[in-house]
């Protein structure tokens, strides 16, 4: 085995009130894909801040092809040749793509920016990465995916030896993870040592050659992929024998009952659609990132004006002009853009859970103190939020547990509707098994719920039929009968037509 | 509480070197059956600018600001003055009421219009109220057709300059006022909604939130408190000058609402904060009269104090300079432990 690039031995942090990070050892062999393991706040985040310099270690010490570095920020690490591509897109998007590629380091001529350079450049790059698009356009012009790729370009660029990729595919559909997994095996095959994160389990298998995994902020064990089966991966993660991730049971057939939502032609961004959604029957939505899922989600929910067809709701006709008129017809929308449509980040977690019911009912009738303690203690225990702290700050939050907040700020509301936009994406296993029981439960006691996932195994489990959308047009319903595997469900989206 | 410490040692500090410099500065005594004292003068003559920065920190924390607070106050002040003026008697008190009544009713309806162009043609907050700030100026002149307006009206003169109860009426309107909109945004759910706002606008709306509806009320409040603080103004001096009349109140009473800790970002505001940001301001302001700054130089003095304040109350600039004077002492004391090895 080749000498290792990185070693941290020992490594302690400790936050107020925390200790995140806990005598924790992990080395990082040149050429390997490396995957780092564990639920939320389990230390993965604190792991690689520490190792980037955005925070100092209290305890252990870093080594960096054999020489020992103490890091005090993101740039010295980067020059050092440890570059980080983050979940949430870390770049400036009102700039170019070429000005996000080289920020910092823009090629010079005679002191002055050689902007035609950093342009042939940047687009040389990008086409290692088989992305052609005009690298002059501000980087908002495209979609989540390919501000991804720029920042993976841009981090491969800085002559990377270490490359750690936090979360790098939560936003990507198939065919870019695939596009991403080839250009890793590129940069992997020329040496660089990879620090993968990611809460897909298949990805790991796929890409991965070693892992470790942490859980509470202390090592749980370095193991080679190959050798280690998910369950027991899953296991370890989680650390108790794993019940609730049994497979939920195929649902049973879509219950006769009420007609709750039938929309007729209705159309927007997305081409006019027709959908009816039961009393307790969940609707899955299927296809790509881009495909219209949440463009479909946000006309039943007001968020954007439909400019064709008709809503029932209730059997009563409704222009959903705005949110406020659709949650007054019971529907509820939990936004896949958490940070941006969701959170309220100087909120403190209260606030945060009982921000739908208050606007509700308008200022002047405020939900009294008790109720409100009584309401948000009640849902930290259904959900599981931790930590249970009601006067926290969302924003110190883990993603998973914002997410809990954010679908139990709907909850309160008892809605009729739920339509949940990736409500799992993004989240460790045991909270994403939470959340899909919960579903389950919900459409159990006769709430309606359209589901949306990029997870096509996810949304057949829970799903009583499934809507297949492809290029901003509903090709598909299905009933989730016996017929209904992933495959088909693929094959649909691929060819953009039931069998 | 502890957000409130800074801006709380601060006040003290100020108030401390005037007693230094002025005798009898705490004194506070009772002639006539009103209250007398520097500290009284400190309240009666910072009661405009507490009032304007109470709105805008509202304003402020829906991540907006109002430029047009200090055009406002004129506007106010000029409307109250020219309908007095056409009064058959300058005492009547219903006069006076109803003068007072359409000048606050015009600032409110100039709020209205900011909030409308922040809100719902959605022009940024700087921008729309830049109109009115420098549109408004004009607009007071119009009013008093290009004149200073003089009163003489006993009823007028006790909203800026009189008594009640001992104390200086301005007080008690504050007092008013301070309770009125902690009621409403700590009491009701205002203030949640508003800091919601402020916090995410995106989110608040897809959660339900009539941020539109909010925006104009804050922005209608905030107008509302420079037009008391007009009428305050202009009473104080019996007259209305509408080029110089709340000249500048606007930077005052921002620089009010982030000594007191709200953030220019939007979110969580802290209305004592904000009291007490006004009160420093003030103070200084009677401080540098009574330590003999040189008029010429005052702003200047006034810009050096109100940096330093700011740098003492951010807590980057603080961890620095802690950090600066921590890290020299560890090797010190080893220096010494080798020393007492060596004998």
């Amino acid at each position: 085995m080749a000498e290792a690039i990185l070693r941290m031995t020992g490594i302690g942090k400790e936050f107020p009130g925390v200790r995140a990070l806990d005598g924790v050892d992990f080395r990082l062999l040149p050429g390997e894909v490396h995957a780092l393991m564990g639920e939320n706040g389990a230390g993965k985040s604190t792991l690689i801040k520490v190792l980037t310099g955005v925070y100092s270690i209290d305890a252990g010490e870093i080594e960096l092809a054999g020489t020992k570095v103490a890091f005090t920020g993101p740039l010295e690490a980067q020059k050092a040749g440890i570059s980080t591509v983050y979940q949430e897109v870390n770049l400036c998007r009102n700039l170019s793509v070429a000005e996000n590629v080289f920020i910092g380091r823009e090629p010079r001529k005679f002191g002055r920016i050689n902007w035609r350079e950093m342009r042939r450049r940047t687009a040389e790059l990008l086409r290692q990465l088989d992305l052609a698009i005009d690298v002059s356009k501000p980087l908002s012009h495209y979609s989540l995916a390919i501000q991804q790729m720029v920042a993976i370009a841009r981090a491969i660029d800085i002559d990377a030896r270490v490359l750690i990729l936090d979360e790098p595919t939560s936003s990507l559909d198939a065919g870019e993870v695939a596009q991403l997994f080839r250009v890793m095996r590129r940069l992997k095959d020329q040496g660089i040592a990879i620090l993968f994160v990611s809460h897909f389990l298949d990805q790991i298998y796929e890409i991965a050659d070693r892992m470790t995994i942490l859980r509470n902020g202390r090592l749980v064990g370095e193991y080679a992929t190959a050798e280690l089966p998910q369950v027991e991966l899953v296991a370890k993660m989680i650390g108790r024998e794993l019940a609730e991730l049994e497979r939920l049971d195929d649902r049973p057939p879509a219950r006769t009952s009420d007609t709750l939502v039938e929309a007729v032609e209705l159309g927007g961004k997305v081409a006019p659609f027709s959908l009816t959604i039961q009393e307790g029957e969940v609707v899955g939505l299927a296809g790509l990132l881009g495909s219209g899922r949440t463009e479909i989600a946000r006309l039943l929910f007001g968020a954007d004006h439909a400019a064709t067809g008709t809503v029932r709701i209730g059997g009563e006709q409704v222009s959903l002009r705005t949110p406020r008129i659709a949650m007054s017809k019971g529907v509820a929308f939990c936004s896949e853009n958490r940070r941006e449509e969701g959170l309220v980040p100087e909120l403190t977690v209260r606030e945060n859970l009982i921000l739908a019911l208050q606007a509700d009912r308008g200022w002047s009738r405020p939900v009294p103190r008790k109720k409100q303690d009584e309401l948000v203690a009640k849902y930290i225990k259904a959900l599981n939020i931790r930590p249970d702290n009601p006067e926290m700050l969302i924003r110190n939050l883990s993603g998973g547990n914002q997410q809990k907040v954010l679908l139990a700020r709907w909850l309160i509301l008892e809605p009729k509707l739920l339509i949940l936009d990736e409500p799992t994406r993004g989240i460790d296993v045991g909270a994403k098994a939470e959340i899909q029981k919960l579903v389950v439960e919900l459409s159990d006691g006769g709430m309606a719920v359209l589901f949306i996932s990029a997870e096509l195994d996810e949304v057949l489990r829970l799903s009583h039929k499934v809507a297949v959308l492809r290029d901003r047009r509903v090709v598909a319903e299905l009933p989730n009968d016996d017929n209904l595997t992933t495959d088909v469900l693929m094959e649909t989206i691929a060819s953009g037509a039931a069998k | 509480m502890k957000r409130l410490a800074w801006p709380l040692g601060m006040l003290a500090a100020l108030l401390l070197v005037n007693l230094i410099f002025t005798d009898h500065f705490f004194q506070i005594e009772i002639k006539d059956g009103h209250l007398y004292g520097s500290l009284i003068d400190i309240f009666r003559f910072g009661a405009p600018l507490i009032l304007v920065a109470l709105g805008m920190t509202l304003v402020i924390a829906t991540s907006g600001i109002d430029l047009s607070v200090g055009s406002v106050v004129a506007i106010s002040g000029a409307m109250a003055c020219l309908q007095i003026t056409s009064l058959s008697s300058q005492d009547s008190i219903g006069g006076v009421l109803g003068a007072a009544g359409i000048a606050l009713g015009l600032a409110v309806a100039l709020g209205v219009g900011n909030g409308f162009l922040v809100a719902v043609i959605g022009i940024q907050p700087i921008i729309a109220t830049l109109i009115l700030m420098v549109a408004g100026r004009g607009l007071a002149q119009l009013i008093s057709d290009g004149q200073i307006i003089t009163v003489n009206s006993a009823p007028y003169k006790l909203i800026g300059g009189g008594y009640w109860l001992t104390l200086p009426f301005g007080i008690i309107i504050v007092a008013v006022v301070l309770a009125l909109t902690a009621f409403f945004t700590r009491r009701l759910a205002l203030g949640l909604l508003i800091e919601s706002v402020g916090g995410n606008a995106e989110a608040s709306r897809l959660s339900g939130i009539r941020s539109r509806g909010i925006l104009i009320v804050v922005y209608a409040f905030c107008a509302l408190c420079a037009g008391i603080a007009g009428l305050m103004i202009s009473s104080n001096v019996s007259s209305a000058d509408g080029n110089n009349a709340g000249l500048w109140i606007e930077l005052d009473a921002i620089l009010a609402v982030v000594i007191g800790g709200t953030s220019l970002a939007g979110g969580r505001f802290s209305l004592s904060g904000t009291v007490l940001g006004a009160l420093i301001i003030q103070t200084l302001t009677t401080t540098i009269y009574s330590i003999g700054v040189p008029p010429e130089t005052t702003l200047l003095f006034k810009a050096l104090v109100v940096t330093i304040v700011c740098l003492l109350q951010s807590p980057a600039f603080r961890a620095k300079v802690f950090r600066n004077r921590r890290k020299p002492a560890p090797p010190a004391v080893s220096a010494e432990e080798k020393v007492t090895v060596a004998t």
